[in-house]
Formats: C-alpha cells, structure tokens, sequence
C-alpha cells in the first residue's frame, strides 16, 4: 500500500465520521426521522474489510448501522443523503430510510433492521454466485448481538455445509442496544462460535485498520480461492449511542473514554504522521475539504432534491410490467 | 389432454421450469433423494443433481432466506416448506424480506421468490399439522398468494409463479396430492390473477378456493338436483391480490353470495371476500352474504371431532337454503 492509499484511507474514515456527525445534526433538526444508527468509533471495520474486498463486484449486505457499508460499496453519498433526507433522489427513493440503503449497481445488497435476518440473505447470494460461477464473494456485516438469533447457527451450518462463498464479519462493539455481551451470551469470544460448524475464523482488533486489512486480506483470499465461508470477528467500540434515542447510561465513562483513546482515525493519523505522510495542517485542510464537500454537495443536494409524488404512494409492491407469462 | 394426479401436475411444473432456466432450483426438506413427502419433486435430484434439488437441514427460516437472497441475484428459487404449519418459523423472511425488499428499495431490486406449502387439514393429524394460514399470507403487502384447486392449476399456477418477479406462495393442500384431472399437454401458464368461473349458475354464488372449490361444486350438484336451485361456483384462486371486479361481476349477476373456505372465520377470506361485496356492489345483493368456515378451534385429532371442525358440501347447502329461503 502506498502513500497516497493511506492518505485515502484516513480520507475516507475521516469522511464517514463527518458524514455521520452531519446526519446527527440533520436528525436533531427533524430532517432525518426514525431511527438513525451511526458507525463513529467503528469506521476501520468497514473500509478495512471492504479494501481488501472487490467493492461494487463482491456482494455485501448488511443490519440497520449501514451508512459506511453502503459508501465503501461505493454509493453515491448525495443518494445516501438524500434517502435520510426520504427524497425521491435517495438510493431507496425515500421508501427505505437509513436502515434499508439498497444500492444494487454497486452490489450493496442493502440495510436490514431486524436483527439477525441478513444472515441468510447473505448466504443467498452465495448460492447465486455459485450457481452462476465466478469469483466473486457475498460478505456479511453484522453486530455481536446478531449471533444470537436462530439465523445464526442455521446460516453457518448450511454456508459451511454447502460450500457457499460468504466471509461474515462481526462487528463486536460489546454491546447490543444496552445489553453488555456478557450478559447476553455465554461465549463472548465470538470467533469461537462457529468451530462446531468447521468454518474457519478469527479474531483481531477493529480499531486499526492496518491490523483489520491484514486480517480481512486473509480472510478475503481464503472465502474467494477456496469458495468457502470464513467468520471474521472485529473487536470495536461505537463511540456514540446505539441509535439517536440512546442516553448510553449503561456504559461507564471511563470505559468509553478508554476506548476513545483507541479512535480509528486517531491512531491511522498519528501513524501517517509518524511516517512523516501528513502533517498536521494537511490534515486540517483535508477535514475542512471534507466538511464543505458534505455541505455543500451532499447535504444541498438532499435539501433540495424533490419529495417522492403522493400519487406513487403504491408504487414498486409489485414489479411494474414483471414478466408475467399469463399476461402475454 | 393428459389425465394426472396433482402431485404430478407440480413435478411437471418443476420439470419444464427447470429444463429451461439454469438458474432455477428447488430446495426443501425431504425434496431431493427422498423425492419429497408428497413426490412433487421425485426424480428431479437425479436429473438436476444436489446444486440445483437441494435437500435441507431443518432450518426454516434461513433456507427460506437463502432462497430469498438468491432470487435478488436473479436466480429462480422454489422452497417447499413441508408443512404450511412450519412455515410460521419462515416467517420472518417471507414478511421482513421478501415481501418488502422490492419495495424497500424503491423498486429496485426485485424478489422472484416461490414458496410452495401444503396446506389444510388431512386426516387426524391433530393440531399442529392442520393449519390453514391464507390469512396470514394473504394479509402481507408486497406477497401474491395463489391456490390451485385442479392438477391444472397446480402446475399452471407454478410455472407462473416460477417467471413472476415477485415474491409468490402456494397453498397446495395435503388432500390433494392425488386429484386427478386432466391437464393440457401443451405448455401453458395459469394467470396469478384474476378468479376462475368453476360451475355458471344464476341464482347464488358460491365462492371457494382451493379444497373448498370441491365441496361447492359438489353442494352446487345438490342445490340443483334436490332444490332447482342455480348455484354459481367461483374459484378465488389468487387469495392477494383479490381480484374484486371478478368477485363483484358474479355477484352482480347472481345478487346472492356464500363464501366457502377451511379456514377459521375471523380476519379471513370470507370476510375480506365479503367486504369487497359491501364496498363493489352491496346495492346489488338480495340478501346479506353468508359464510361457511371451520370452527374457531385448534384441529382436534379425534376423527369425528376433526369432521365436526371442518365444513363440508352439506353445510354449504344449507347455507344456501337459508340465503334463499328454500
Ligand atoms: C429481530 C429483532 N429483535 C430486536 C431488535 C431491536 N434491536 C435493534 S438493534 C439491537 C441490538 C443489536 O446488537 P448488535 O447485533 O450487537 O448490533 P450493534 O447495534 O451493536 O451494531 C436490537 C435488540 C431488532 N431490530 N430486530
Ligand atoms: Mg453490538
């Protein structure tokens, strides 16, 4: 990896954060509604892993945090914007919201609120993909508290059991809403989860994304040449609530500010600049870019983008013109 | 025209489906070397092999996701639940994801998903083997349910639902699986939509669908013979979405209605097919519509108290005696 790719990875965590801290701000002025899941703290998880992954050919699905997910994949952020904004311009054409992101030109295969229901899908667009041949992957991107659904156990057992080309990353952020993992689940060290169904896994930390591309290379290589699932486990920490409703008053402090003494950005930036990559001014111009790019194309573009029309209230239950034999 | 039993209607369905689209496979418990407990997938693991006739661990859900998330990627999958009763546990998928994933995406990825269940009530295999669900399916936005009452619709209906790009259920019924009927020899496709005129009468109609379309036709034999009275049998057919100017157009013509379905009564096909009376043509009735349903009870295992659950061709009759005052 060269300089200027490393530039553009801390460029790109630098941009998730921004992008998310500016859809708070849209949500506390009423122009984001529902339930709003924000990734900061987490960033590496999903730009390491989708590095090493082929973004817009592999497929990737994943829960209701799926932002950065949807923009790795290589989402237009103004459609991004634009869908929380519910705008006929969203890449969900305002019918989704933040949870249900869908962007198939870029095989972001889309956000899903019910936990633990992606799974599965996942493991059907394995079965695709081997149907029709090819090399690409289905990656699956789910939380700690994902595991413990009946899809869980019954995924792995039917990916592992029919060879199916799928890489599931936990994201394991210690937390489901406000229920601590060990309160929840007898073996935290989720990795280990899936040894009874002979899927090969591992466990590394989530919060550099050197050591997460490392892990991801690897686990990329082995679902893509052996066409086989691999379990990748990311150990991480969101820094804000789980969702804009959450006063987060079951984490101590001085766990959350452990962990954000353990920020990403922070520590990719002080090892570029270790390196002597970027300096401190490079990095506040190149914060500032970002921050304006948000501004004044993503989030003017969501402000000003048209409404969906009333009268297409009924629109897309069923395909339009689907084929339809009996009609011919 | 060839004669053959419904389970054959279905594995010729299969058959022609997957001889020609690659992309086409069925998955279920029991379907591939076990050639499936009511055989509509006999012979077909032979011919495919186990990538495309795909024998299950007993995981509901998740294969029924897995065939979901396939047919996002434009494959074809057909999931047989063996039992429409364990197709609670599917649930999740069936609403949360394949009924809502087209729309959720603002049309633009597409779920050309088929789930084919047995349904009803067979014989004494107590309560939690003889569900009748339409309702549940018939009530999810975003799903279309259909329900093959003749070998012919059988393998119609299924080779449609198998082009169709959106997410489709097929109630079969366990007590059918060896009705014989005649089916075309020739290719063709049964529509999703739209009602089927069963028996033209002029004087009630019956409407039914799936086993219930054979006890109205055999009271409508009855009501003819023993009462001169002139029963109209409508198949429903497709349960969602309802066809309401097929529904009104019979009772327009017959101003009298009786809806005939083994399902309990409440929140069901009788009262949607009657509140599409109320809403298209109440104007129209000579008298308020009657249903015949099953008892507001779990199925009981005793063999007379299973009958006493479940309506029958009599019970029709009588519904209509009193609907005309004969
Ligand atoms: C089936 C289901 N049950 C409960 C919920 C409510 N819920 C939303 S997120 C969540 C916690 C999930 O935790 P985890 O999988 O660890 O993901 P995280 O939010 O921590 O990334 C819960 C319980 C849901 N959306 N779906
Ligand atoms: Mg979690």
């Amino acid at each position: 990896m060269d300089a200027s790719d490393q530039k553009r990875l801390l460029r790109e965590m630098l941009f998730a954060r921004r992008f998310e801290e500016r859809c708070a701000e849209a949500y506390h002025e009423r122009q984001i509604g529902g339930f709003l899941h924000l990734y900061p703290g987490e960033e590496a998880c999903a730009i390491g892993v989708l590095e090493m992954a082929r973004p817009g050919s592999d497929y990737v699905v994943t829960g209701y945090r799926d932002h950065i997910h949807a923009l790795k994949s290589g989402m237009d952020p103004k459609a991004l914007m634009a869908e929380l904004f519910g705008k006929e311009t969203g890449c969900s054409k305002g019918r989704g919201g933040s949870m249900h992101l869908f962007d198939p030109d870029v095989h972001f295969m889309g956000g899903y609120a019910l936990v633990g229901g992606p799974f599965p899908l996942a493991a059907g667009f394995a079965k695709a993909i081997q149907m029709r041949g090819g090399d690409e992957i289905a990656i699956c991107f789910l939380g700690d508290g994902a595991n413990n659904q009946g899809t869980f156990h019954e995924t792995m057992n039917m990916a592992s059991l029919w060879k199916l080309p799928v890489l599931f990353v936990c994201e394991n952020n210690l937390y489901g809403i406000g229920t601590a993992i060990e309160r929840a689940t007898v073996e935290i060290n989720q990795y280990k989860r899936v040894a009874p169904y002979k899927i090969a896994a591992a466990q590394c930390d989530g919060q550099d994304i050197d050591v997460v591309m490392q892990h991801a290379e690897a686990a990329v290589r082995h679902v893509r040449e052996k066409r086989e699932p691999y379990f990748l486990e990311l150990m991480t920490y969101r820094l804000r609530g789980h969702s804009m409703s959450d006063s987060g008053a079951y984490r101590r402090k001085e766990e959350v500010d452990e962990w954000a003494q353990r920020d990403p950005i922070g520590i990719y930036k002080a090892r570029l600049q270790g390196q002597g990559l970027i300096s401190d001014a490079e990095f506040q111009a190149m914060d500032k870019a970002i921050q304006q790019e948000i501004e004044e194309e993503i989030v003017r573009f969501a402000v000003e983008s048209p409404e969906p029309r009333l009268e297409d209230v009924a629109r897309y239950v069923y395909v339009e013109g689907g084929c339809a034999p009996w009609q011919k | 025209m060839a004669e053959m039993m419904y389970w054959q209607a279905i594995l010729r369905a299969h058959d022609e489906e997957m001889a020609r689209d690659p992309l086409v496979f069925a998955m279920g418990e029991d379907i591939g070397v076990a050639g499936g407990t009511y055989k509509a997938t006999s012979g077909l693991f032979a011919k495919y092999g186990d990538q495309r006739v795909i024998d299950t661990p007993i995981s509901e859900n998740s294969y029924t996701g897995i065939g979901v998330g396939a047919a996002m990627l434009g494959c074809r999958p057909i999931v047989e639940i063996m039992s429409v009763n364990f197709s609670w546990l599917a649930m999740d998928q069936l609403m949360n994801n394949a009924a809502k994933i087209h729309f959720m995406s603002g049309g633009r990825i597409r779920c050309p998903f088929v789930m084919r269940v047995p349904g009803g009530t067979a014989h004494q295999l107590g309560a939690q083997h003889s569900a009748r669900m339409e309702k549940v399916f018939m009530g999810i936005s975003g799903l279309r349910v259909v329900t093959p009452a003749t070998p012919r619709d059988a393998c119609g209906l299924l080779k449609s639902a198998v082009r169709c790009d959106d997410p489709v259920v097929i109630i079969e019924h366990e007590s059918m699986y060896n009705l014989k009927g005649e089916v075309p020899d020739a290719e063709f496709f049964t529509p999703l939509e739209g009602v089927e005129i069963r028996r033209p009468g002029k004087d009630v109609t019956l409407f039914a669908y799936n086993i219930s379309v054979h006890w109205a036709l055999e009271a409508a034999e009855r009501l003819a013979k023993d009462f001169g009275i002139d029963a109209e049998v409508v198949d429903l057919r497709a349960l969602k979405p309802m066809d309401r100017a097929g529904i009104a157009a019979s009772a327009r013509k017959t101003h009298r209605a009786v809806v005939v379905e083994e399902d309990e009564a409440p929140v069901g096909v009788g009262s949607e097919v009657i509140a599409i009376l109320n809403e298209e043509c109440f104007f129209d009735l000579d008298a308020a519509p009657l249903r015949v349903h099953a008892l507001d009870i779990p199925i009981p295992y005793n063999r007379r108290l299973e009958k006493a659950a479940i309506p029958n061709a009599a019970q029709v009759v009588d519904a209509v005696r009193k609907l005309l005052g004969k």
